[in-house]
């Protein structure tokens, strides 16, 4: 027997162990009369572990095993765009058309269409020097985004043909003097990650619209946050705001191990959604990843690799990339049941005891670059994380919080008041604000920072009041205090809530975000000016204007209208001023 | 090779009984066990090796000896399915429990049903009209969705999920749904109740029952939900019915699970269920939906009962991470005398966005059912400040949130085990309601719909 071929020994659920094969580890073989593509995950002597991809059911011992030489790897190239994927980058779409609406198994489908001849318009020429990660030419892969064809990592040399035209991706469109053929498409291994020249301090803000994150905590692009919070409090939500409005130039979305009908909400909504930072589609700049809860455990494994090793190919030719992973509890869940059918020794809560590792690795890979070519380019990773209980205590939470610097934290008990989004303003933290004031300052105004400090001092001073209101009642307090709740109450109402699906509120610029808060201000220091005179509270807090200028930010154009409003608004209180 | 019989019992342990030196067995394949004394059991190869094979027995493994004879059917499980499932009462592995004759099968379904895939799904945007006012206005159930009932020990949870199967309708239609009902190891008590309830309103025509009570064996139960939901699929994807598929009690199933895990000394996550409950439910619970090209959908509507009523226990925690939403039952209203008692606070529907508004319901309906939680949520929190400093120290708006979540739970909430309203009845009720809070304080609601609307500040 070849020891490129071997038996099954053995089958308990996902894992199956076959004798007589020599494969290494991370390598995909085939199991079965079926052919099933599993990954070996464990050698003992003459026994290799294989993790399968799909449901093997009715698989039997003495069934052969294939190796195939390669490690789990997904095409990259143009095509990448607007599709929607398994864990495994298998189209959805061709898996339809293959099986129809039930997927079964046994099925194998490329990445990339084959096929699809796409215009490539070179930019590099005859006896060019050329090394990994140079450009070579470029495919206008959607009305948006230009996909750089760039020559594979480890490959170097003199250009020794290449030619523009109409080209599938596995045509050679480039050869180099030592031979070496480029296509456009590349495989790579999606546990690996894909190298670049170093990583910069991340300086720029990955804006996303939401008021909240953008300007109490804000994410730099090639940062990583975590969003820990329980169910129902809105964490697809928050994340698929995130893949609709942040600035990032390609956003990777991870389904890993959620719901289908929520899949099919993002599939349905996002070709109707307009990118509100370029006017056209955003699925024109989305790579979509889908394994749902009960598809293979082993595929939603892979998903996240599968999805951040796409990010990273993305980064290499400049782009900004967002990565979102909804939830990598999920992720973790899929290492853990693999890891019980493996035996292993549990480590906190059944999790295998590299789970933080993994997630370190995983999280590694987010990151500001410069890419071989010299270029810049970002990968944000955005992970969503389900804590049983809502308790982030446990072991996920806590390996994601170790590594992260962004942390945005879902409550249950604001959602459940109906504040969205539902993030804890005193739990949350972002460490960028330091490395990002620069930002803010050059591009919207010049005390942004301090704003922004006086906007979470009075956030954190209304929780102290609000204590005190709990024993003694709000009539209590004396009047700058009951103020002080008042204005904090505008910042809860007006400013952090943010309606997701209000076509208007969704997306808020941080220009009209200083504004807004700027606006609170204002309002605190008039109000305190009337009260000083004496005006009272209820007659300052109830000025027309003022709940004018809360309203109207559900309408268009409202950041033209803020500063008319506010000046409208200052008059009234003054006008309170003279009813007394 | 499956037509041998086998005497190589080795292990019985549990429901578990392992087997050595058998022909290659399938992973997932159905066996049969004759017993010495001639009769018969079920069960599954849950590991299959060149040397040992592990099989789970459905029925339990009291009786058998090592003597025992154990054939390989040499096929993963499957259900025989016909549109005669309708009006038929099967048991927890079945077989027919109402006397009448087995099931012609139109054809065979393997009962752990495959994935629908992400990209071949509808999403579900049609609104079913229950009846029950906390429901149709704050947790609006959709067709294809899969929205569970939290429920504990003592609370009525199996009048409200029957008062449901019964009002449940599309607006303006008389379509009705085809009802598949499971149970898990509940009582005979309980079920009798259901199968009564269901034959007074003549609904046991259209529906399917699933049996596995209190003791009938308990690792039947992890076949039961499976074979209601295939019957289910069948009847939704190839005869184009709208299914609802109650299945009750969750918890059970639960149990079950993780017995099957301990005997087989598997690492258990927490509370000794195993890591990989979550994707089990989610097989489960993901076979609700619709498909592009059918007609027919799957709507689920599982209750489970919460150990010591905590939610944050991991049978509710899990499920509330895959379904779409939940139903929570309190204790503290059902006590008040409130049915149904529905605490609309922590309920949710996640698919409610995409199907209310004026198409489908009415244009009013998204922000008076903000603008009655939040009122409510308000009010709730309020009665704790009360009960320390009294009602003295509250201001004006304070004084009407509080009443307000009186009014709330005596005129909204609770409604007669008959009463079906209309969802227009549902929102006119809220705004007359609401009329209780002067209109500056209602933050929630725009003055147009104040105009269009409200009982006395409405505009003609």
């Amino acid at each position: 027997m070849s020891n490129n071929e071997g038996v099954i020994y053995r089958i308990s659920g996902p894992v199956v162990t076959a004798t007589g094969i020599d494969a290494r580890m991370y390598e995909v073989v085939r199991v079965g009369h079926e052919k099933l593509m599993g990954e070996v995950i464990e050698i003992h002597g003459e026994q290799s572990v294989i993790q399968v991809y799909e449901d093997t059911s009715g698989i039997r011992p003495g069934e052969p095993v294939f190796s195939t030489g390669q490690t789990l790897s997904v095409q990259l190239g143009p095509g990448l765009l607007t599709q929607i994927y398994d864990g495994i980058q298998r189209p959805l779409q061709t898996l339809e058309e293959v099986m129809g609406v039930f997927i079964t198994r046994g099925v194998d489908a490329d990445g990339l269409d084959l096929e699809k001849k796409w215009a490539f318009e070179s930019t590099a020429s005859v006896g060019d020097e050329v090394s990994g990660g140079q450009v070579i030419g470029t495919v206008q892969e959607t009305d948006t985004i230009t996909h750089k064809i760039m020559v594979p990592p480890k490959a170097s040399g003199k250009i020794k043909s290449i030619e523009s035209g109409d080209f599938n991706v596995t045509e050679t469109v480039c050869t180099l003097d030592d031979g070496t053929e480029i296509q456009m498409m590349q495989e790579w291994p999606v546990r690996h990650p894909r190298p670049f020249n170093q990583k910069y301090a991340p300086d720029t803000p990955l804006v996303t619209g939401m008021r909240i994150l953008d300007f109490l905590f804000p994410l730099a692009k090639g940062g990583a946050a975590g969003i820990p919070g329980p169910f129902g409090s809105g964490k697809t939500v928050t994340q698929q705001s995130l893949a609709k409005y942040s600035d990032a130039q390609i956003v990777v979305y991870i389904g890993c191990g959620e719901r289908g009908n929520e899949m099919t909400e993002v599939l349905d909504e996002f070709p109707h959604l307009i990118d509100p930072n370029t006017g056209k589609p955003l699925m024109n700049r989305t790579v979509m990843i889908a394994n749902t809860s009960n598809m293979p455990v082993a595929a939603r494994e892979a998903s996240v690799y599968t999805g951040i090793t796409i990010a990273e190919y993305f980064r290499d030719q400049g782009y900004d990339v967002a990565l979102m992973a909804d939830s990598t509890s999920r992720w973790a869940e899929a290492m853990r049941e693999i890891s019980s059918r493996l035996e292993e020794m549990p480590g906190e809560e059944g999790y295998p005891a590299y789970l933080s590792s993994r997630l370190a690795e995983f999280y590694e890979r987010a990151g500001r670059v410069e890419t071989l070519n010299g270029d810049d380019g970002s990968v944000t990773v955005i992970g969503a994380v389900s804590p049983p209980g809502g308790d982030i205590s446990e072991p996920v939470s806590q390996g994601t919080l170790r590594i992260v610097k962004v942390f945005w934290g879902l409550d249950a008990g604001l959602a459940r008041q109906r504040h969205f989004p539902a993030i804890n303003w005193l739990n949350s933290y972002s460490l960028y604000p330091q490395s990002l004031n620069q930002w803010f300052r050059d591009n919207i105004a010049s005390d942004f920072p301090e704003v922004r400090t006086e906007i979470s001092a009075l956030l954190k001073v209304e929780a102290e009041l609000q204590e005190i209101v709990q024993l003694v009642g709000s009539d209590a307090l004396p009047m700058d205090q009951q103020l002080t709740l008042e204005v904090a109450r505008m910042i809860r109402v007006y400013f952090l809530q943010q309606n997701g699906f209000d076509p208007v509120d969704a997306y808020s610029g941080v220009e009209q975000q200083y504004a807004m808060a700027r606006a609170i201000l204002t309002f605190q220091e008039e109000a305190k000016k009337a009260m000083a005179a004496g005006a009272v509270l209820e007659d300052v807090v109830n000025v027309p204007a003022r709940i004018e200028l809360m309203r109207a930010r559900f309408a268009e154009g409202y950041l033209e209208k803020i500063e008319g409003l506010v000046e409208e608004m200052v008059s009234q209180i003054g006008n309170s001023v003279e009813a007394q | 090779m499956t037509s041998k019989e086998y005497k190589t019992i080795t292990d019985i342990k549990g429901p578990l009984v392992f087997l050595e030196k058998t022909e290659p067995v399938a992973y997932g394949e159905i066996v049969t066990i004759r017993l010495s004394d001639g009769s018969t059991k079920n069960g599954q190869v849950l590991d299959t090796s060149d040397d040992m094979v592990v099989v789970q027995v459905f029925e339990g493994t009291e009786g058998i000896d090592r003597r025992a004879g154990v054939k390989f059917l040499g096929d993963v499980f499957k259900l025989p399915v016909s549109k005669g499932l309708v009006g038929r009462i099967l048991d927890g592995a079945g077989r027919p429990r109402d006397g009448g004759p087995d099931i012609v099968a139109d054809e065979k379904a393997d009962i752990i049903g495959a994935a629908i895939n992400p990209y071949s799904r509808q999403s579900p945007h049609d609104f079913i009209q229950t009846g029950v006012s906390a429901i149709d206005c704050c947790t609006t159930l959709v067709r294809g969705q899969k929205l569970p009932i939290f429920s504990a020990s003592g609370l009525p949870h199996n009048d409200i999920a029957l008062q449901i199967a019964r009002q449940a309708k599309l607006k303006d239609s008389d379509e009705e749904f085809i009802v598949v009902f499971c149970a898990m190891g509940i009582t005979a008590e309980e079920y009798n109740f259901f199968r009564a309830d269901l034959e007074r309103t003549g609904a046991l025509e259209n529906a399917a029952l699933f049996v596995n009570l209190a003791d009938d064996p308990a690792v039947e139960r992890l076949i039961t939900p499976r074979l209601a939901l295939t019957a289910a699929e069948y009847l939704a994807f190839e005869h184009d019915y709208h299914v609802l598929v109650i299945y009750t009690d969750m918890t059970n199933y639960c149990d079950s699970l993780r017995q099957i895990g301990a005997a087989r000394e598997e690492v258990p996550g927490r509370r000794g269920y195993p890591g990989y409950m979550y994707t089990d439910l989610a097989m489960l619970y993901e076979r609700a939906g619709i498909v592009k090209g059918k007609k027919g959908s799957i709507t689920q509507f599982p209750i489970l009962t919460m150990p010591g009523d905590d939610i944050t226990h991991p049978i509710p925690d899990l499920s509330g991470y895959i379904t779409e939403g939940q139903i929570v039952i309190s204790r503290e209203l059902h006590q008040a005398g409130i049915y149904p008692p529905i605490n609309v606070l922590p309920s949710l529907s996640r698919l409610m966005g995409g199907c209310i508004g004026e198409e489908t319901t009415r244009d009013d309906h998204k922000k008076i059912s903000d603008q009655m939680y939040a009122a409510y949520a308000q009010g709730r929190e309020l009665r704790g400040l009360v009960a320390i400093v009294g009602e003295d120290a509250l201001n004006e708006r304070d004084l009407q949130y509080l009443k307000f979540s009186d009014i709330f739970e005596d005129k909204f909430v609770r409604q007669g085990r008959d009463e079906d309203r209309t969802i227009d009845g549902t929102l006119n009720l809220c705004w007359e309601l609401l009329a209780n809070i002067d209109t500056k304080y209602l933050e929630r609601l725009d003055d147009e719909l104040i105009s269009k609307y409200h009982p006395t500040e409405k505009k003609e």
